[in-house]
């Protein structure tokens, strides 16, 4: 059943991304991305990851697409469509070579797995490794600073002169 | 075949490169973002698949993962705003014309 689920997803997956890539649309571009983060979510809820699941709906699908669906509309009058630069064929030659050396090494490692159950409600325990002793406290401060960084940068950028 | 770690990761390596393809080969700034966005999840994809058989009940991972996150949307504030004071300025939106730090 699991394995169904997955290849499913992966079909609909590479298949949003590849629509990214490919529509000459930029606002299908956009809404197949839309789609390729609810099939990642999905895919963390098949990976025992519930609570990074929600977060990709509420932070990709809520937030990060709509600022592109605005960014989009925002730009579109003055640009039809997304053709490709003039270094298309070695962009793809590039990609493929990568993807050829990332699945061999993938394929040919002997992965040290775990047979362990994954934790069931991993949002207490992700919460209690991100505050406590020893944790990621710094990190989660450090990104809080980004945060604002990114916050003031917009603001400034997008102000009218 | 039961799916394993091998699966995800190749999936993720897939979705890594569809968004490498576009970064190199697309012309319009957005679009190029989107496909940043695609990479982003693709090794979110990774982190959380290793996360999940190899450190089952640790979940470093996935509190990468969330890091992660919070940086591609830092990315895409800030590069939507640079995007669209640009394109301001100049009317269009396609990286080829994008020279103003040329010197």
């Amino acid at each position: 059943m699991s394995n169904i689920i997955f290849w499913l997803l992966a079909i609909v997956t590479v298949g949003a991304a590849l629509a990214v890539v490919v529509l000459r649309d930029v606002f299908r571009a956009a809404l197949s991305l839309v789609l390729l983060f609810l099939t990642i979510a999905v895919l963390y809820i098949t990976l025992s990851a519930d609570f990074l699941a929600v977060v990709q709906i509420l932070i990709y699908v809520g937030a990060i697409s709509i600022l592109i669906i605005v960014a989009v509309m925002l730009t579109r009058d003055a640009w039809h469509g997304s053709p490709s630069g003039k270094f298309r064929i070695s962009a793809l030659v590039v990609s493929i070579l990568l993807l050829g050396t990332m699945v061999f090494s993938v394929v040919s490692t002997k992965w040290e797995t775990s047979g362990e159950p994954p934790l069931a409600p991993t949002t207490a325990a992700i919460g209690t490794s991100l505050f406590s002793q020893g944790g990621y406290v710094m990190p989660v401060e450090i990104s809080a600073v980004l945060l604002l960084a990114a916050i003031l940068g917009a603001i400034v950028l997008m102000r009218d002169k | 075949m039961e799916v394993g770690l091998n699966h995800y990761l190749v999936l993720s390596a897939m979705l890594f490169c569809i968004g490498l393809y576009g970064v190199l080969a697309k012309r319009n700034a957005v679009v190029i973002l989107m496909c940043i966005e695609i990479m982003l999840n693709a090794v979110n994809i990774a982190l959380v698949a290793f996360s999940r058989y190899v450190v089952p009940v640790f979940l470093t991972g996935q509190i990468i993962a969330i890091f992660v996150i919070t940086m591609a949307a830092d990315a895409a504030a800030v590069g939507i705003a640079i995007i669209i004071t640009i394109y301001r300025r100049r009317e269009s939106v396609d990286v080829d014309k994008f020279d103003l730090m040329k010197w």
